[in-house]
């Protein structure tokens, strides 16, 4: 018997219109865990480089995390794996919710879709009977309002949805798929759900999900929610609101939008406003939110209450999460009732809430600049609002400038021309990143920008403080009860790390300690990402409930795979390392791996050269970013090696880049 | 036996739908419980808590099961309160032939809520995190009657179904085989 897993996959070819239930290798759940991490396996095995986002030899997997569907706490994450239209490398989009739980209890562990539908097509699970309907009546609706009808139509108000909006059918590189409260919203996976005619994926499951030792998992289930309770009632102290609690960020619960609304920048990530949040503001945003909040809204099985339902005067509601709350309004130097009634817009047509906005203040920048042109916006209303409806539209529809907006700013600086390319400043690896314009350079940060491969910082952040605490007694009492520390060293780290002066930003945490920092918090994420754990309570916030001590307890009590920190820790740096492999393999080097340019006034140069080069040292990369022989030995990746032998890419130090097999190469 | 008056412990969970934020916590840790062995497995299809959940309508109700019933009831009202409009289904605990709530998804047989036996609470309130199931106790005067056990419920539903002359027959081949 599979243990936490069903032990089954479902794969889907598009093109013949067959499906399958296929029995997976445990032995692959030992070494990739669930998730992510065979998500990855698959992709490496099935999808060589010469395949591009929209080819229909391209897959898109959909992957509920080893734990979903068991009673562990806020474990509920779709792991979404394809290669993305828009940065031409694997894209792993997660998203909570309620499908991935809904999955297992039908049977399966992953869906996975190849080929293309010839007609726009949906895909009802129910339990053991799997078919492919038509959805040519649901063409051109919104993701919500898809979902809403497909449960009417099943006379089943159980089932879970997940769908995309029209961006999605018209392969906007930024489109995402939504589910209930939740989304999969980065790398534009929805673009290649759309190029598969696959409107929709709708679960229905009624089936056991079983666990190895009852007992011994309960127990740890109780722990963590004991622990989320005091948690909840002792807040951290000395950080934002937003960083001190559990949970993805409570931006649908707070009021008090100073820390983002004054140190986050406005329009096309360029302006900061840092007297914005005055009395009145608060108080007029507060009103916006009293009225238009319904309730704050939880995923499966989870205590806590990321999300909200909104009802804005006139429109139908809609459910938000998390950031998007504001990224409209500040793209489009607005007000919070705007980006509310902005959203429910984009939410239906299916848009990733931290790439749309910025596109479009990118486009009216260009429009100011003289490099776009009156004639490129026939009919743009003038007043501000109305003029970010109008291109939300036209990107949506891929009418005009907006077929080329819809690229995303990357490519469409590109297609443009006339010196366009300065205006997408905020993108890393051709994603738009979250708009911030800072002051001094952070050489934490500056390496998760640089070297994360979900090329989206908020999903690699996390457990260390963003900053120094300015008092010796406040450090010392935060590192009083941080148990989750992997090792008693970040204790001293974070101990000595000072606001000014010798031990202090860019010099202090030394470029050793960083590497040992970053490399703890993206080593949560991963494990998150494929157990299908919520990062809101485990690799984001400080001291979170789950973390590397009681991880290997739940995998091996819950999953029986036997597990300890060491274990679970080489499993993690091993699909981590396949990921990188999987974009190397499609030429990803070291030239892309930069912070936004206008992110940081002061940069280090020396600095930043010294950083990313020991931290390469460190993951066992080449000075190119290439894992080296050695540590794909080690981690059992031989299979890697040996591609990487086949296709000229060295992994040695020198010459590494000489022989890129890059899929950006051959599209430009 | 009927018809004596008895004072009687009376368990009830209250629910405030306006607290349930629609989690299902209470459908996870009740399959989870229930399971045999305890906590085994996991399947909120055999939970005896269900949250009727609509969240565009603002709707969410979580309710226990309680018993079995032979026939559906002529009740099809809807019922509109604070501005959502309800069916009257939503707040009924019955296990009934007019729909799937509170059955084994296999076996189609009735559910219904024990108060998870010993447990000092059920454990739906417990995992509750929003607060909107709080347990309570009372005293109560009522007419004792026998209550029926879970197997008897389970053997009641074989017996509608099948008629006893089948149930009869099928159980005497079945202790022959012993």
């Amino acid at each position: 018997m599979r243990y936490a897993e069903t032990g089954f996959n479902l794969e889907v070819d598009l093109t013949r219109g067959n499906i399958e239930r296929v029995a997976t290798d445990p032995r692959d759940t030992e070494l990739y865990l669930g998730g992510l991490g065979t998500n990855a396996k698959i992709l490496w095995d099935r999808v060589p480089p010469e395949v591009d986002a929209f080819s229909p030899e391209n897959l898109l997997i959909f992957g509920a995390g080893l734990l979903c569907g068991t009673p562990a706490t806020g474990c509920n994450r779709t792991i979404v794996s394809t290669i993305s239209p828009l940065t031409r490398l694997m894209a792993f989009s997660m998203m909570g919710g309620f499908w991935a739980p809904e999955l297992k209890y039908a049977g399966y562990d992953k869906v996975i879709l190849r080929g293309k539908s010839p007609d726009l097509v949906y895909l009802w699970i129910n339990n053991d009977k799997v078919e492919i309907r038509d959805a040519s009546h649901l063409q051109g609706k919104g993701a919500i309002e898809t979902a809403e009808l497909i449960k009417h139509e099943l006379e089943e108000p159980r089932a879970q949805v997940a769908a995309i909006g029209l961006a999605g059918e018209n392969r906007v590189y930024f489109a995402s798929i939504e589910q209930g409260r939740s989304s999969a919203s980065r790398g534009g996976i929805g673009a290649v759900m759309g190029d598969k005619g696959v409107k929709a994926i709708v679960v229905r499951g009624t089936t056991d999900i079983n666990i190895a030792q009852p007992l011994e998992y309960i127990e740890l289930c109780n722990e963590v929610m004991e622990y989320i309770k005091f948690r909840n009632e002792n807040p951290i102290k000395w950080v934002e609101p937003v960083l001190s609690v559990l949970g993805s960020p409570q931006e649908m619960a707070i009021h008090d939008e100073k820390w983002h609304t004054t140190n986050f920048v406005w329009g096309n990530a360029r302006t900061r406003r840092k007297d914005f949040w005055t009395e009145d503001v608060a108080t007029k945003w507060m009103e916006t939110l009293d009225s238009m909040r319904t309730r704050l809204i939880s995923c499966y099985n989870c205590p806590m209450q990321c999300g909200a339902t909104i009802s804005v005067p006139g429109l139908p509601t809609y459910m938000m999460k998390c950031f998007s709350k504001l990224t409209y309004t500040m793209a489009a130097f607005s007000d919070l009732e705007f980006g509310l009634r902005i959203a429910q817009r984009a939410t239906e047509y299916g848009l990733d809430g931290f790439s749309t906005p910025q596109v479009m203040a990118f486009a009216l920048e260009l429009l100011e600049n003289g490099i776009l042109t009156d004639k490129d916006f026939p009919e743009m209303p003038e007043d501000n609002e109305g003029r970010f409806y109008y291109l939300l539209d036209k990107i949506v529809n891929r009418e005009g400038v907006g077929d080329i907006l819809a690229n995303g700013t990357y490519w469409a600086a590109k297609e443009i021309g006339k010196s366009a390319e300065a205006y997408a400043h905020n993108n890393i690896k051709k994603q738009e990143q979250l708009p911030l314009k800072l002051s001094m350079m952070n050489p934490i940060y500056f390496l998760m920008y640089c070297t994360g491969e979900k090329i989206s910082i908020t999903q690699i952040e996390g457990q260390f403080p963003q900053g120094p605490f300015p008092k010796r007694e406040q450090r010392e009492e935060f590192v009083k009860d941080w148990f989750q520390v992997p090792d008693e060293k970040f204790k001293q780290y974070f101990l000595d790390w000072e606001l000014r002066g010798e031990n202090s930003i860019p010099y202090y945490p030394t470029v050793e300690m960083c590497c040992d920092i970053v490399d703890w918090q993206e080593r949560m994420h991963y494990i998150d990402d494929a157990l299908g754990m919520c990062a809101g309570l485990s690799s984001f916030p400080m001291k979170p409930p789950y973390h590397i001590h009681n991880f290997p307890k739940f995998i091996s009590s819950g999953a029986g795979i036997e597990m300890d920190e060491e274990k679970l820790t080489k499993a993690a740096k091993r699909y981590r390392t396949l990921v990188r492999a999987i974009n190397i393999r499609r030429g990803m080097r070291k030239k892309d791996e930069k912070p936004p340019e206008d992110h940081w006034k002061h940069r280090f140069p020396d600095l930043e050269k010294d950083l990313l080069d020991t931290y390469y040292k460190y993951k066992g990369w080449n000075d190119e970013g290439i894992p080296t022989k050695e540590s794909l030995n080690e981690l059992g990746l031989d299979y890697v090696y040996e591609d990487f032998v086949k296709r000229g890419i060295s992994m040695d130090s020198e010459d590494a880049s000489s022989n890129d097999a890059s899929a950006e190469k051959e599209k430009e | 036996m009927t018809g004596e008056k008895k004072k009687k412990t009376i368990k009830t969970i209250k629910i405030n739908i306006d607290k349930c934020h629609g989690c299902r916590a209470c459908e996870v840790i009740c399959s989870a419980f229930h399971a045999s062995p305890k906590y085994s497995s996991n399947n909120p299809a055999r939970s005896r808590i269900r949250i009727l959940r609509d969240p565009l309508r603002d709707i969410y109700v979580p309710v226990y099961a309680g018993e079995y019933t032979v026939a559906e009831c002529a009740g099809r009202d809807k019922y509109i309160i604070d501005g959502k409009e309800y069916d009257e289904c939503a707040f009924c605990r019955a296990s009934c032939p007019s729909r799937e709530e509170f059955k084994e998804p296999d076996s189609g047989l009735p559910l219904k809520c024990d108060m998870c036996e010993d447990e000092e609470e059920p454990l739906c309130v417990k995992w509750c995190p929003a607060d909107a199931l709080v347990y309570e106790e009372r005293e109560e005067e009522v007419e004792e009657e026998v209550e029926q056990g879970e197997l008897e419920i389970g053997l009641e539903v074989l017996v509608d179904k099948y008629g006893m002359q089948k149930l009869t027959n099928a159980i005497g081949r079945m202790s022959g085989k012993d």
